[in-house]
């Protein structure tokens, strides 16, 4: 079997949950094996997981799972891996599953690739981004159990509607389970996390200053997506640091990156450069981030953005 | 409180990355290794606050080969009490590394581990939660302001769309990430008093091989940028629809 670890928001699951299942999906055809998904926490579309492939969903719906706790969550996915004899274990290369794969390799004995960008070759090799996107590496896992966590956006969530039985796991928690105690959840960004949006609108210092990222937003309003910055911009604190995207920041790797009033130094490209397309908008026509980009518009933000919002509104009026 | 800092020793963000030994190694000649941002900036530089602030001890620990004591006197030089290399081949898997820092913390009473959330040639975010799952203790990934209070610790940590404030007690193991503290720089009297400050060298954990790299590969250039005039926004748009189907 290969398991799946998926998460929800309570009532549907995650956007990285949904690719995750396709990734597991296409792996377990591939190697004749079923595909279970592992639950922790309430969740109530429970039909889900069985669209998208999983034969089998292990739901541990007690309302404690809500407080995320690395250790505690190993505990049960570990058990489920081994009573279940699975093979493979897939997660998503998201917050949680960055703490959750390398606890996993431990506890399992399992050799981690984290953050595959694409699916295993006939080989079973998997390829990941390394130097901060300026590399991609291919790694074979050589222990018996494997584990992969995948980075979001890199395969698009496919249905494969699947005949799928809810088994509740019977897991007794208590209070002094939990090593890790919530005291709050802040909600800082949009709607759509950076980390998993598919567009992303980000801007630099050309920008003069933050009382001009009304135009960014707007742009990010009209397509649906989320907004991003350089580090300078970030370092002045003139947008919050969980929007810088560059090497020391975000890696992202949505499928259209709109970059305007970023020079595109070495750092900024390395956390953006496997973006599917890149737009760019600089003054500067000698900007290096032409050189990354896929299309440009060497012009003046201050009066390209207004005009370029107004034809996205016009094609989403009609489209 | 005894604070353990993983260091990791990487490429300086502008080293041009490329690939010797038939793609299966990074070729390193004449590059510039630098102290991995993360771990420096955050991750060395708050628990050297907090230890100013409350008292302790603050030791920083790297595995890798005998010339990396370098990128440890560096760290000495911004503050750290001493040093641990525990000395192993550079293609040490982050299996070991974890298990071999995990053995240290536990046989040397470290019940706070500190690392930078990534390392930025590896990108895997790995180290802190094997280290964690090596001790039994709580991990707290990418966290970006921690206090304490008494033996609790406070912690903001990302997730998506926001952030959630946590508390955790000792032992724990957690990675860093902006927002935590700002960068260092040595003086002149950190510099000298780092050349006499202990460093001590061990061996590292070795066992079976986990996972393999096969080859690194440099991405496909790109094809020439397609440049639209600034006066036919609606070209872009265009473009963007037929072109690109990204929109």
């Amino acid at each position: 079997m290969i398991l799946v670890y998926i998460e929800s928001n309570g009532e549907q699951l995650k956007k990285s949950s949904l690719e995750v299942l396709t990734y597991g999906k296409k792996m377990a055809d591939k190697m004749g094996v079923p595909m279970g998904a592992i639950c922790l926490g309430p969740l109530n579309n429970t039909d889900q997981a069985g669209q998208y492939g999983a034969s089998t969903l292990f739901l541990a719906s007690d309302a404690k799972l809500q407080t995320f706790d690395s250790r505690l969550f190993t505990k049960i996915i570990a058990d489920t891996f081994t009573a279940n004899n699975a093979s493979v274990l897939v997660l998503p290369f998201n917050q949680n599953g960055k703490a959750l794969g390398p606890r996993l390799s431990v506890r399992l004995k399992a050799g981690l690739v984290a953050g595959a960008c694409a699916l295993p070759n006939d080989q079973m090799q998997f390829a990941k981004n390394v130097f901060s996107g300026k590399a991609i590496a291919h790694y074979a896992i050589a222990s018996n159990h494997k584990i992969v966590s995948v980075a979001s956006n890199s395969i698009p969530s496919e249905a494969a509607p699947t005949s799928c039985t809810v088994t509740p796991l019977n897991v007794s928690i208590s209070d002094a389970d939990f090593k890790v105690k919530s005291i709050k959840v802040e909600k800082v960004s949009g709607d759509i996390p950076l980390s998993e949006a598919e567009l992303v609108v980000s801007a630099g210092r050309g920008l003069k200053g933050a009382e001009n990222w009304g135009m960014i937003e707007d742009c990010a309003k009209i397509l649906g997506a989320a907004t991003a910055c350089s580090r300078a911009v970030a370092d002045v604190h003139w947008r919050p640091h969980h929007e810088h995207v560059g090497q020391t920041g975000l890696a992202i790797s949505p499928n259209l990156y709109i970059a305007v009033g970023i020079s595109g130094a070495i750092q900024h490209l390395a956390g953006v450069s496997s973006s599917k397309t890149i737009v760019v908008i600089n003054t500067d026509a000698d900007a290096p981030f032409f050189k990354a980009a896929d299309y440009g518009i060497v012009g003046d933000a201050f009066e390209v953005m207004p005009k370029f919002n107004e034809a996205l509104r016009k094609f989403k009026a009609n489209s | 409180m005894k604070f353990l800092v993983c260091v990791s020793k990487v490429p300086d963000t502008t080293a041009k990355i490329a690939f010797k030994d038939n793609n299966t190694k990074f070729a390193g000649d004449g590059v510039t290794y630098i102290l991995n941002p993360t771990d420096e900036w955050y991750a060395l530089v708050r628990a050297l606050e907090l230890k100013e602030a409350n008292g302790g001890h603050v030791t920083v620990i790297n595995v890798g080969p005998a010339e990396n004591d370098q990128i440890l006197r560096k760290a000495l030089a911004i503050g750290a009490d001493d040093a641990v290399l525990i000395e192993a081949d550079e293609e040490i898997e982050p299996f070991y590394v974890a298990q071999s820092i995990a053995e240290y913390a536990k046989n040397n009473g470290y019940d706070i581990v500190v690392t930078g959330k990534e390392t930025i040639n590896y990108n895997s975010f790995s180290i802190g939660g094997m280290i964690a799952e090596f001790m039994d203790a709580a991990f707290v990934s990418q966290v970006s302001k921690w206090e304490m209070n008494g033996n609790i610790a406070v912690l903001n940590r990302e997730i998506e769309g926001g952030e959630e404030v946590v508390e955790v007690a000792a032992p724990f193991v957690l990675s860093a990430q902006k927002g935590m503290a700002e960068q260092r720089l040595p003086n002149m009297k950190g510099i000298m008093g780092a050349k006499t400050k202990p460093l001590s060298k061990i061996a590292a954990a070795s066992g079976d091989t986990m996972v393999q790299l096969v080859a690194f590969e440099n991405p496909k250039p790109k094809a020439a940028v397609k440049l639209i005039d600034a006066e036919n926004v609606e070209e872009l748009v265009h473009l963007l629809h037929t072109e690109a189907k990204v929109i």
